[in-house]
């Protein structure tokens, strides 16, 4: 039998380790932020004959267009980011811009964002984080409200369970934020809305497997109410820990499949879940149950 | 025993029921999902793709109440929509999607239109409104038929500008129902004009147009466009006060419609471009075969597993995942869904989700037959003692997909169905299975444990 309660301390030390990389990652060099959030002009063009990336650039540049970033997706095939442009004259002239040199462009996607859009759905995003830890913590509080015996040393208080949830989460997330930051170096990876979906769905994941095991935890010290806490969270972890094994193991099937046959569009947002689901499941192991194994010794 | 026994006979019957029920609605969601059933108790019902998937335009504008009296924001916000409307019907769009989001948000989504440069100018003009007057010099063409609405009626100079503002009122004076009309207030400058133009007019029809074309869709075909009459009431005597009553056989929507057009020329509402996103058409087509075939593989995967690890169980849950999909899908297309890369990746997300019901309830039910439980108490316990953490689980899932709901776009869609696939799982993944179970155990070839990937315990 695995037993967390003797080798929790290794766990431990990495997940603080890793967030402490994460959160240090986060200010320095920070997340790589896209048209969603900064507000911006991305336009992907299909051109009918081999285009060198420079001469793009410098056409675009001539046109008046700042901020300039140009993205190869093949050899006829590119991706060109610039400041908002709100107008459809101003569309027109970046089309005029791209087809000069090479022939005209088949325009494939075309997406203009700006700022005040940007600053609200970086406000939206944030609103929502809180909504949802807030709504996890209280519901977990509420679905354990009858947690342990009145009458019993393991007499565990709702609240406690809920904060260990909530911890196992902020951990998820920091980690899944610092992997994007990491990214997004590696790869020129940019901060899009599906990515803060991916978040907000890895947080509701990743209490579940919390969840379970707790409401284990629930079952095991009211039958085997003599054991020691720290017996009956081992007891309950091993128990539910097939079940997490395949759930989890279920869901990077699916995502799997998403990632390799679902286009790029959504490919790092499977990435993002993908890593959730897989820190999401370690956690509820690793951080959320020994959370409440070092509060009870305490007191 | 006696009574266990009677117990089980009985439910042998609600158990029967039960599965009957299930085939019907398996096969009801089966028929609703076929791309032939179009049409449900008179309504049309159908796929909607999004614009990431058929390719099109989403516009989001702002308009500038700044202006504007806080008290008739709503109005004026109305008026705006109300034009955009008009003017994105005359590009031709099916099924264009032009609606107010917060207080002062326009989002208009054009399907299958790629080349927005014109659509984009024309939606952003200030809304032009003007009263014309009939055209005494005008040659009949001897086949009517030839004959160019547009030439009828002659600009005045009577203008939106002259218009301080249009409302809804009824006249109960003349007969007891209240007969709602509408009322144009001009300015001084508008008062004057209205004068003259009415004085010489008298008998004769003032026609009024919106961006060029008749205030209201004349020949009725829903569709404002060169087809329509004029809108002409006919002008009864001077009008020497500056304030005009249009009266007429509306209902009140209609007097509503028109006082809603006469006042977004009266109070025009400057809107600016926030944002403007636009997906080719063969960008999107891949993406609907691709989330398509994503969808199709994670599924089998899934069953795969589930049948190769916990057998005939796994096999039902697969069965029951099957129905999942398909009721699924026929409650995306009864409650119009719209479908997008997003929002498949949310349903296919669920499929993953639907499954952990399964996996937590058989997990609980080889505990228990380990124990030496048999496959009756094991099947009971096993629901029982897992519903708590599927409950649970399920709902904190659900919780979060409620949050992503308040979203807009395309995280909202991604929200819609993570939320209904959560639901429908914990109904297939409980009630369907549990059933197919119960049914299956009363074979007698079937009531084996290692069918149930259990060795007996000795």
């Amino acid at each position: 039998m695995f037993s967390i309660s003797r080798n929790y301390k290794t766990g431990f030390i990495i997940s603080t380790l890793a967030s402490i990389i994460s959160v240090v990652l986060l200010f320095v060099p920070g997340l790589h932020l896209g048209i969603d959030f900064r507000g911006g002009t991305l336009i992907e063009v299909k051109y009918p004959q081999t285009v060198s990336i420079a001469d793009v650039t410098a056409d675009v540049e001539s046109a008046g267009f700042s901020n300039i970033v140009v993205q190869q997706v093949s050899d006829v095939q590119l991706i060109i980011k610039t400041s908002a442009i709100d107008s459809a004259d101003d569309h027109e002239r970046l089309i005029g811009s791209l087809s000069g040199r090479y022939g005209s462009v088949e325009e494939l996607r075309f997406d203009s964002i700006g700022p005040i859009i940007g600053e609200e759905l970086k406000r939206r995003s944030v609103w929502q984080g809180i909504f949802v830890c807030v709504g996890i913590l209280l519901y977990v509080a509420y679905a354990f409200r009858n947690f342990g015996d009145k009458n019993n040393l393991m007499n565990i208080s709702s609240w406690r369970l809920s904060w260990a949830a909530l911890i196992a989460l902020a951990h998820d997330i920091i980690i899944l934020l610092g992997v994007f930051v990491v990214l997004g170096m590696l790869r020129d990876l940019e901060i899009d809305t599906l990515f803060v979906t991916a978040v907000l769905t890895t947080l509701g994941f990743s209490v579940n497997d919390t969840i379970v095991v707790f409401d284990r935890l629930r079952e095991n010290v009211t039958r085997y109410r003599t054991d020691p806490l720290s017996q009956n969270i081992d007891r309950s972890i091993n128990e539910t820990m097939t079940r997490s094994l395949n759930t989890s193991g279920t869901l990077l099937f699916v995502l799997l499949a998403l990632a390799l046959f679902g286009g790029q569009t959504v490919f790092y947002f499977v990435i993002a879940l993908v890593i959730g689901v897989i820190v999401g499941t370690y956690s509820s192991i690793f951080i959320a149950s020994p959370l409440l194994l070092i509060w009870n010794q305490k007191k | 025993m006696d009574q266990l026994l009677q117990q089980n006979e009985t439910k042998t019957s609600t158990i029967l029921i039960k599965f009957v029920f299930i085939l019907i609605l398996a096969a009801a969601a089966v028929y609703l999902i076929l791309p032939s059933s179009s049409l449900l108790f008179g309504k049309e019902i159908g796929y909607r793709l999004g614009l990431d998937l058929q390719g099109g335009t989403q516009l989001i504008y702002q308009a500038d109440l700044s202006r504007i009296d806080p008290s008739l924001h709503d109005n004026a916000m109305a008026s705006v929509r109300d034009v955009i409307e008009r003017r994105v019907n005359a590009f031709g769009v099916s099924e264009p999607v032009v609606q107010i989001s917060g207080d002062d948000r326009l989002l208009v989504e054009l399907p299958g239109v790629t080349n927005v440069d014109d659509a984009v100018r024309q939606i952003g003009e200030t809304p032009f409104l003007e009263f014309r007057e009939e055209n005494l010099d005008i040659e009949l063409p001897e086949n009517i038929e030839e004959l160019d609405l547009g030439v009828l009626f002659v600009p005045t100079e009577l203008t939106g500008a002259h218009l301080q503002r249009a409302e809804v009122t009824f006249s109960g004076s003349t007969s007891a129902l209240n007969t709602p009309e509408v009322t144009l207030i001009f300015n001084d400058e508008g008062r004057r004009l209205l004068t003259q133009i009415t004085e010489r007019n008298i008998g004769r029809g003032l026609a009024i147009y919106l961006d060029g074309l008749p205030i209201v869709d004349t020949n009725g075909d829903g569709i404002i466009d060169e087809n329509d009459p004029p809108y002409a009431p006919i002008v009864n005597s001077a009008i020497p006060d500056g304030q005009a009553v249009i009266t007429g056989n509306f209902t009140i929507e209609e007097a509503r419609e028109l006082a809603t057009r006469l006042n977004s020329g009266a109070l025009p509402v400057p809107i600016q471009l926030l944002s403007q996103q636009n997906v080719g058409p063969s960008l999107g087509q891949i993406a609907v075969v691709k989330s398509l075939v994503a969808g199709l593989l994670g599924c089998a995967a899934v069953g795969l597993f589930m049948i190769l690890f916990y057998r005939l169980p796994g096999l039902l849950a697969t069965v029951a995942l099957i129905i999942y999909t398909a009721l699924s899908l026929a409650i995306f297309k009864l409650i119009g869904v719209t479908f997008t890369t997003a929002s498949i990746t949310g349903f296919i997300l669920s499929v993953g989700i639907a499954i952990d019901a399964n996996i937590l309830i058989f997990e609980r039910m080889k505990e228990e037959l380990r124990v030496g439980k048999t496959l009756q108490q094991a099947l009971h316990e096993g629901f029982r003692r897992a519903w708590p953490s599927v409950r649970d689980s399920n709902l904190s899932s659900l919780l979060t997909a409620v949050v992503l709901f308040t979203s807009t776009g395309i995280i909202r869609g991604f929200a819609l169905t993570l939320g209904i696939g959560i639901l429908v799982s914990m109904f297939t993944a409980i009630t369907i299975t549990r059933t197919l179970l119960q049914i299956v155990i009363r074979v007698p070839a079937f009531n084996r444990t290692h069918l149930f990937g259990v060795v007996k315990a000795s």
